[in-house]
């Protein structure tokens, strides 16, 4: 009895602080200080995921610059009104190069009909053909985010037809079915995309397609009449942890935490970021939910809506999508739309009033790019 | 009757005599008398409630008394119940319901779950049950319950003769309940400030508060109840461990100790005034943990209170009455994008 109850005593304890153990993360983290110390504005790494997240955002070979033939594109192929004012062989390299970024396994044949390379009876041709002008548009007009790295269809794709990353407007009720009881009020539900909290699981219509008001804190310090509401915060709030998880960064990536409206006391990639959030508007007003009606139904979401872009397409997990590889400068027809040929279909960009201007430079506080 | 059951490890040797050692889980030892039904009190003054015939149970003897009952329950006793069961059913049932009543589900995301305040856009008005009208229901069962369950130790310490403290702690956990709830949520003018029911759901809220009031951790009595908060952990571990320490000598017996200063108490004053120069008294240490305690939830209600009502960011308070630390910027000057030429807010 007595050695029985000692047994069961140690192995009860040993249980309890293996229990405890569980919450850990194995090594402990690196931590390289930011901003001043004792902010906390620091970036923590896991060194033994470090080298897997690294292998995975790995860029890939470029293929070998093309030596000029002298002819165009659009002399020899009919109906390529965005890549047409290329030479024919860097639009051959370029083809190849899209080929094995987005379709390795399905060919040209995922785009193309081999027999009538001019045929759009493939939604795919005429939905890659809009991203390339979407890529066009975000190197020339979005380089407060993107800056002279650029992104290629391979920022995105890794290799996927459809990119991961990429989020779909959840059902009205989010499928909860009583009518009486258990409104989940958009939130409290275990969620990867808010960080696996608690807090509003869709942030990405409201804020990444919506141009809701993001800012929740006052900037009074006696109380006025501000409405916003604690929980309009828990919705910014879910929109922040979406962002802390696809850049794979904490809050003091960009805040100081003690202020976090405070531009002052932030790093400077908090501007990035802010444009960051301006571009995926953009891109999801502006080119992709136009893009929904081509789909076949096995490529909408639950809701019927189409695939859209937030933080996480891109960056995957890297505060710099790639770590920050300059891709674009092996690829410089994703630069720029063709001076020549004007997209002709481009559609109204909604919400004007939330954009930016398209800058034409880098705004000087950004010493970081991605 | 006195019946010891011990085994020979749990007996200390002490002066040639076999002596037994009582102490709450670590031995086995334990002491069983027929059991005491309490002091002999006037029904006419409320003195009765024996409701429930005294019974032993040796695994609870481990950590406490082994004796349950009598228990008294009274009026107050049973509505606090029937309304806390109320509160507890409908929000768990909610709870069960966003899960589409999988139990698995209900198990697997219990603490994400919740039951949501009204929408602010519907002010203080009572919305649809599904609309946050359960939340309202269930936050005002809950207080309900809490409140009578206060009266019930209120008026059981009257009806003892004893001192009405433990009634008066628990309304001060109350007092904090009520300003999340209720109080505050009538001043800004919307049942949507309230917390949620849920376990996640609160921290999220909590710190949603603090985002929102621009850092909760400015406001002074936020401070004070941190202080209070971590000083109640500190004192009860000061004091835990100095009765403990001086228990071979009796100091386990305050209220004799308190009458009767005896060699526990002495030894016990004289390591905290060799250690720390001053000692509380055997009495004096439990008005500070009593005090200690109370004041936590009722400078954090104050705190909470005046946030959104009076201050609307406690970091520009601060910088405004001098707490704020400045330090060097170690970043180059960064301006909000929103006020760049033709940038949108």
């Amino acid at each position: 009895m007595n050695a029985l109850n000692s047994v069961l005593g140690r192995a009860t304890v040993l249980a309890g602080a293996l229990l405890l153990l569980a919450g850990c993360e194995r090594p402990i983290p690196v931590s390289t200080q930011e901003g001043y110390r004792g902010t906390a504005m620091v970036d923590v790494q896991n060194p033994r995921l470090l080298a897997d997240k690294r292998a995975a955002n790995a860029m890939p070979e470029a293929l070998p610059a093309s030596a000029a033939s002298g002819v165009l594109a659009s002399s020899i192929y009919q109906n390529v009104p965005a890549l047409g004012h290329l030479d024919l062989a860097e639009f051959t390299r370029l083809m190849n190069a899209m080929t094995a970024w987005v379709s390795p396994e399905e060919g040209c044949a995922y785009c193309h009909n081999p027999a009538n390379l001019a045929s759009e009876e493939k939604y795919t041709k005429v939905v890659s053909r809009r991203m390339i002008e979407m890529t066009q548009h975000i190197n020339s007009s979005w380089k407060p985010h993107v800056a002279e790295t650029g992104v290629t269809c391979y920022t995105c794709h890794r290799g996927n037809p459809v990119p991961q990353g990429i989020w779909f407007a959840h059902l009205e009720n989010d499928g909860v079915k009583s009518k009486f009881a258990g409104n989940r009020a958009g939130q409290n539900i275990a969620t990867a995309e808010v960080g696996m909290t608690s807090l509003p699981f869709d942030p990405f219509t409201t804020f990444l397609q919506d141009a809701t008001e993001i800012r929740v804190v006052s900037r009074t310090a006696l109380a006025t009449n501000d409405p916003t509401s604690i929980k309009q915060t828990e919705w910014t709030y879910g929109l922040m942890m979406h962002m802390s998880q696809s850049l794979g960064v904490n809050c003091t990536h960009c805040h100081n935490s003690r202020s976090f409206i405070d531009w002052n006391q932030s790093n400077p990639v908090r501007v990035t970021a802010w444009y960051g959030i301006r571009l995926v508007r953009d891109l999801n007003v502006a080119y992709l939910n136009p893009l929904a009606s081509l789909l076949p139904p096995k490529r909408l979401g639950v809701a019927g809506d189409g695939p859209k872009v937030g933080c996480a397409t891109c960056h995957q997990g890297a505060a710099k999508p790639l770590y920050g590889a300059p891709m674009l400068a092996d690829y410089t027809a994703f630069a720029a739309p063709p001076v020549v040929a004007p997209p002709a279909a481009m559609p109204v960009e909604a919400a004007p009033e939330e954009l930016p201007e398209p800058q034409p430079a880098e705004p000087a506080v950004s010493a970081s790019s991605q | 009757m006195v019946v010891v059951v011990a085994q020979p490890t749990d007996l200390a040797v002490a002066g040639g005599h076999v002596m037994a050692e009582y102490q709450n889980i670590f031995t086995r030892l334990q002491v069983t008398a027929p059991a005491y039904p309490g002091v002999p009190l006037d029904p006419a003054t409320g003195g009765g409630g024996r409701e429930i015939k005294p019974f032993f149970s040796y695994l609870l003897g481990k950590f406490g008394d082994a004796q349950i009952g009598p228990v008294y329950l009274g009026w107050t006793g049973v509505t606090s119940l029937l309304f806390g069961f109320l509160a507890f059913e409908i929000v768990g049932l909610n709870m069960l319901a966003s899960v589409n009543w999988d139990p698995i589900q209900f198990i697997r995301q219990l603490p994400w779950l919740a039951l949501e305040p009204p929408a602010p856009a519907n002010g203080l008005r009572i919305p649809p049950l599904n609309q946050g009208g359960w939340w309202i229901l269930a936050g005002f069962f809950m207080t309900i319950s809490v409140v009578l369950w206060c009266v019930r130790m209120y008026k059981r310490a009257k009806a003892h003769g004893m001192g009405t403290h433990v009634a008066w702690a628990f309304a001060s956990a109350i007092w904090l309940m009520v300003v999340l709830g209720f109080l505050r949520p009538v001043m800004m003018g919307s049942w949507g400030e309230a917390v949620p029911f849920g376990i996640f759901p609160h921290l999220d809220w909590t710190a949603a508060f603090s985002i929102r009031y621009g850092n909760l951790f400015y406001n002074p009595f936020h401070m004070l109840s941190i202080a209070f908060l971590y000083g109640s952990t500190l004192l009860f571990a000061m004091h835990g461990a100095t009765i403990l320490a001086v228990s071979r000598y009796g100091g386990e017996r305050e209220l004799e100790q308190i009458a009767d200063r005896g060699t526990a108490s002495e030894r016990a004053a004289l390591f905290w005034r060799w250690t720390m120069g001053f000692n509380a008294t055997m009495e004096s240490i439990h008005r500070w943990a009593w005090w200690f305690a109370v004041l936590t939830p009722l400078t954090g209600g104050i705190g909470i209170l005046l946030t959104g009502t009076v201050v609307d960011n406690w970091y520009l308070w601060g910088i405004e009455h001098g707490l704020v630390a400045t330090y060097p910027n170690v970043f180059p000057p960064v301006v909000d994008p929103a006020l760049a030429p033709g940038a949108g807010q």
